[in-house]
């Protein structure tokens, strides 16, 4: 926390991209306001790529660059997530050997509630993700948690997420909760903060450099970019969770991966979805 | 245990059909952390008929990806027909499935 506080020091002073400075908000508890963040990146999107209509940016790259739409429409034609589904389906209908299921522990047998994750926890003073409480509910039903990153914890979320389609995310921050406010704060200091040996931010390559040409591909928006999520990425033929991506994403561009569900991660879920609030789930995805 | 997930729409005078077969495609050329080669097992042959006529066949073999997606058209069909697909394995093993025409 130290080192990220001096990262941010140093680096947020010095290059602030345009879209913080046309916030009227800032990087502190005092001067942050999340819905002035929100609409100030709706805003600067819309001016980055005109014609764009705001609820496409649930399609990442493909609302914004027509050659990779062409291809991705043809993937989509049968998307490669159906057989992910049909299994999470029916992980997530199979009872626990107590005879409980998922359907327990979330609320409206947890069908149609992807929308409202992550959350802030006041009793627990901590951001809860999906993949946390469907972890959770096997815990406590007796059943070995998952493993984050593949497998059965991305089919049970996809179908969890497929249930939800088209249901507007609506994140909340507690106001009664300062320790909410700070959630959100840390996780769009981590967002904005450069790290590791390329010394790069989110930012640098979701925000100022969507749709340039970095690494031999095309970064997609923040906008949107947590809502298609768990996802069956090419590169990995499989389906896999969002936390995966953003370890692999620090592999990638050279910082020290956190492990999946850390506490910088959830945060920067919370900060990235409350983001792109109003914007619908459209999980799970297919993506390159 | 089926493996085709078939999408058949009726569309005039043809019919559009997508597939997707739900199979690993394990070509053989892969060995597993002990070092043993994992054997092949990949789809062989497809085929697809209506009415008793053959519309569409494939032969695949190792370099065809896990669940091949296919996308072909044929003349006639109609609504609420059915299309019978057939496939083979390398193994010989081989299945039997039926999907109806939208």
């Amino acid at each position: 926390m130290k080192t990220l506080k001096t990262f941010v020091l140093g680096a947020g002073l010095a290059a602030l991209s345009q879209l913080a400075q046309a916030a009227d908000s800032g990087f502190t508890l005092e001067t942050v306001d999340p819905e002035a963040d929100r609409l100030a990146l709706q805003q600067y999107y819309q001016k980055r790529f005109p014609g764009v209509p705001l609820e496409e940016y649930v399609n990442g790259i493909y609302a914004v660059d027509p050659a990779s739409r062409e291809q991705w429409d043809a993937l989509m034609e049968f998307p490669p997530y159906e057989f992910d589904l049909e299994e999470g389906q029916v992980l997530f209908e199979t009872p626990f050997a107590n005879g409980k299921r998922y359907a327990d522990c979330f609320d409206n047998g947890g069908i149609g509630i992807r929308q409202n994750y992550p959350y802030w926890n006041s009793e627990e003073g901590a951001v809860k993700t999906l993949e946390q409480e469907i972890n959770q509910c096997r815990e406590q039903n007796g059943e070995a948690p998952l493993k984050w990153k593949k497998g059965d914890i991305a089919k049970i979320s996809a179908y969890m997420a497929w249930t939800s389609r088209d249901k507007p995310f609506d994140i909340k921050i507690p106001q009664d909760d300062p320790r909410a406010l700070q959630a959100y704060l840390d996780g769009k200091k981590f967002f904005y903060a450069k790290r590791g040996q390329l010394n790069l931010s989110c930012a640098n390559c979701h925000l100022d450099g969507s749709r340039i040409l970095i690494r031999a591909d095309l970064p997609g928006p923040t906008l949107g970019q947590p809502t298609h999520f768990p996802v069956v990425r090419s590169k990995w033929g499989e389906i896999g969770t969002l936390h995966r991506r953003y370890e692999g994403c620090h592999r990638d561009t050279r910082s020290v991966p956190l492990p999946p569900q850390s506490d910088e991660f959830r945060k920067l879920e919370y900060f990235q979805t409350y983001m792109s609030n109003g914007l619908v789930v459209n999980g799970p995805g297919a993506r390159k | 245990m089926s493996i085709m997930r078939v999408k058949a729409k009726a569309s005039g005078e043809r019919t559009d059909v997508k597939m997707m077969a739900k199979h690993i495609m394990e070509t053989g050329q892969r060995k597993d952390k002990a070092g043993n080669v994992i054997p092949a097992l990949f789809l062989s042959e497809i085929e697809v008929k209506h009415s008793g006529k053959v519309v569409f066949t494939a032969n695949l073999g190792p370099a065809v990806s896990k669940n091949p997606y296919f996308s072909f058209s044929f003349a006639g069909g109609a609504s609420g027909d059915t299309l019978e697909v057939n496939w083979k394995e390398n193994t010989g093993k081989s299945g039997s499935e039926t999907a109806e025409i939208r």
